[in-house]
């Protein structure tokens, strides 16, 4: 009971009233207004909106399909080689988990500016021709933010999946030598199956990372340039703060919350149904 | 949720509870009946007032800014002991975000420094949360120290509607005005004239890029500075009376006009001649004029705001000139107007400390010390002694212009939504996604329909 109070105090009372104030048209200062759906209608309907909700998904990519990639190959290697300094590699791979977002943000906007290292880096190996203010391009803006999420998120997840991997029983790769595997076979026939259930739980963490930026898109790019990489937490933000749209803001916040419910409720099914089989 | 009944039914009554707190109108428990002052009851000897705490919210960060404030704030305690400053500082981005929140609280700051725009002294105004200055302006003679065309800045309709006019909100310190610092170095190098026209100035820009420099520097990716430039070249293809209907927000003129069209296409063909540095949309806004005191460029279109640095950084060759008129002998142009303005909140409960503190850091003496930590004082501009030749060119633009009455209001505060759309508009015409004519009617759309609603 006690426990149920303070869930109720801390989650469910500000999520109903999320879910409440979402219904309303209210400027966070006057008296509300009852709005209906119209908060709702209008994400569906305004074209900047619906924009958000699609570059949360290309930064899902980013988040989560790149890392997990690169994590498994990664962590394969380093589980395979038996290299000795294991935990230094693991240490240095985990690391920009450990760097609180903000810092990882501001960093990488030094790195990116006109003048920053990556181009300095591009000037260096003759490639000055490629140089450009990555963060104020509009191909370019939303995968170099994107990029970041990689970098962070690829440290969490090779350690998730090393974990996974070092509980494999040796005798599983045994037998699948004494069969002829290669590396290759004996990463899709033993390896990849036995780490369902880290992955599942590597692309949870991931993909609700993606979709709940909002500290990396406000530091680097405040969502432009224009509008082209404003995600929908900085909506969110960016409308109950700086607009004074409280109402429609809490909308963009309880459909944001829907999404990853589900999103994640999928990801799980798939992740136990594999694992069980 | 439970294979408990009893536990069930508890927690049954316990959501029944959460359900009936959330059901009330947001926004029902912030409306504070406000205290009204009279000239008559104003206490203004703020040594009689007795212990008395001030909290104080400002966004006076930055090197000059933040010296005279300092001193100001010392002085005030020296001179009244009984009253205990609290000073929270932080930059413009950080204040303008966390002061709604503060101010729907039940303890906000007693003085805080809101933004002058709709969307935060208007929204404020609006919901009866700063206090009308009017009856301590009487009893300090305020109207006297500031004239009406800097109050304006600070006045709104009790609705919050009318934005020029009614009563006044807050006292600004400073003035502020947008022109073009320049490389004195870098001109003679090219040999070019400081430029007495637009023709000359643009014509300048040719030289200076055809000499494979890259003239203009602009940091843009915080979006708002492009609206600075904007206004600068605005100021050349607009009449100052329309660039004021569209700045205040006021019904009755229009931004697709052949007029702005031209200003934006103006800057389209910038960019086009690679006037502007590479990537500016890109660039940070502080290294960009960092960069520009360290010789990057030659001419940098910015706020007097950063002279105290530039200043420091560049000594003698830095300049700075008023946007120059279509002719030598045109009326000045240019953005600009008041620093933020010091306002008391409703629910302080020492309104009479507050506007001491606001009448103490805006006296003559303040902008004397203003001037002397290489601000520009709003008020006497004239009278103050300057040395340096950068802060005499500043001090000489900003009277000129205030005296001509050819100071027009940043674009941005015409509507609670034009700082965004402004802002990411001008990327997009920046960086080639907008046309002029794209540009115009975004910009149209989002004044119009304010300004029609608002009557």
């Amino acid at each position: 009971m006690p426990g149920f109070a303070v869930y109720a105090a801390f989650l469910l009372y500000p999520l109903l009233r999320s879910v409440q104030l979402s219904f309303y048209d209210w400027d966070g200062l006057t008296l509300g207004k009852w709005a209906g759906f119209a908060n709702y209608q209008e994400i569906i309907s305004d074209a900047g909106l619906r924009s958000a909700f699609g570059h949360a998904l290309v930064l899902m990519l980013f988040f989560a399909v790149i890392p997990v990639c690169v994590g498994l190959l990664l962590a394969s290697i380093l589980n395979r080689a038996k290299v000795r300094g294991l935990p230094f590699f693991r240490t240095v791979v985990f690391l920009p988990q450990v760097i609180a977002m903000v810092v990882v943000a501001v960093a990488w906007r030094r790195m990116y500016a006109p003048d920053g290292t990556i181009n300095d880096l591009l000037h260096a190996i003759g490639l000055g021709s490629v140089a450009r203010g990555w963060l104020g391009d509009y191909a370019l803006a939303l995968p170099a933010v994107g990029f970041i999420g990689s970098w962070f998120e690829t440290g969490l997840v090779t350690v998730l999946l090393l974990a996974g991997m070092s509980r494999i029983s040796g005798s599983l790769y045994e037998a699948a030598r004494l069969d002829g595997a290669g590396p290759v076979q004996e990463f899709f026939a033993v390896t990849l199956p036995s780490v369902r259930g880290e992955i599942a739980v590597a692309l949870t963490l991931t993909v609700i990372a993606a979709l709940r930026t909002f500290d990396l898109v406000y530091v680097t790019t405040s969502g432009g340039p224009g509008n082209s990489t404003s995600v929908p937490s900085y909506e969110v933000y960016h409308r109950a703060f700086e607009l004074g749209r409280v109402g429609s803001a809490a909308a963009i916040g309880v459909t944001l919350t829907v999404l990853i419910l589900l999103i994640s409720l999928v990801i799980n099914k798939i992740g136990d149904r594999e694992g069980s089989r | 949720m439970s294979r408990n009944p009893r536990l069930g039914i508890v927690a049954a009554v316990g959501l029944l509870g959460l359900v009936s707190t959330v059901a009330c109108t947001p926004g029902a428990e912030n409306s504070a009946p406000s205290s009204q002052a009279t000239p008559s009851s104003v206490q203004t000897d703020a040594a009689k007032l007795g212990d008395v705490n001030l909290v104080v919210w400002d966004q006076e960060v930055r090197g000059g800014q933040a010296a005279q404030m300092k001193q100001l704030n010392d002085a005030f305690q020296a001179k009244y002991p009984n009253i205990k400053l609290k000073r929270v500082s932080r930059s413009f981005d950080d204040l303008k975000t966390t002061l709604r929140l503060a101010l729907s609280g039940n303890e906000p700051p007693d003085v805080v420094q809101a933004n002058n725009g709709r969307s935060d002294m208007g929204a404020f105004v609006k919901a009866n949360q700063l206090v009308p200055l009017d009856p301590y302006a009487k009893a300090y003679n305020w109207d006297q120290r500031y004239p009406q065309s800097v109050r304006q800045y600070s006045q709104y309709t009790p609705d919050g509607k009318t934005f020029g006019q009614g009563n006044l909100y807050g006292m600004p310190q400073v003035g502020e005005v947008v022109g073009i610092f320049y490389s004195k170095k870098k001109l003679a190098e090219a040999g070019v004239q400081q430029p007495k026209t637009w023709d000359e100035f643009q014509s300048s820009l040719a030289t200076l890029k055809a000499k494979g420099d890259a003239p203009l520097v602009l940091g843009n990716l915080e979006k708002w500075p492009a609206i600075h430039v904007f206004g600068t070249v605005q100021g050349r293809t607009t009449p100052a009376d329309t660039i004021k209907q569209l700045g205040f927000g006021r019904k009755g003129a229009s931004w697709t006009t052949d007029e702005n069209k031209k200003a934006a296409q103006t800057l389209t063909d910038w960019v086009g001649k690679g006037y502007f540095n590479a990537g500016f949309n890109g660039q940070d806004y502080d290294p960009a004029w960092q960069a520009f005191s360290k010789g990057k460029g030659t001419y940098l279109i910015g706020g007097t705001w950063l002279a105290e640095d530039l200043g420091k950084a560049m000594g003698d060759d830095v300049g700075f000139m008023l946007p120059p008129g279509t002719a030598a002998d045109a009326a000045p142009i240019a953005t600009g107007g008041t620093g933020l303005p010091f306002s008391i909140t409703t629910k302080s409960k020492n309104p009479d400390a507050a506007a001491a503190y606001l009448n103490f850091i805006t006296s003559a003496d303040a902008m004397n010390i203003l001037t002397k930590t290489g601000n520009l004082p709003v008020a006497d501009t004239a009278k103050q002694e300057v040395s340096g030749s950068l802060q005499k060119d500043v001090f000489a633009a900003f009277g000129k212009v205030v005296e001509a009455d050819g100071l027009v209001p940043y674009l941005d505060y015409a509507t609670p939504t034009m700082p965004d759309t402004i802002g990411a508009a001008l990327q997009d015409l920046l960086g080639g996604k907008a046309t002029p004519d794209q540009f115009a009617e975004r910009l149209e759309k989002d004044y119009g329909a304010f300004s029609q609603a608002n009557g």
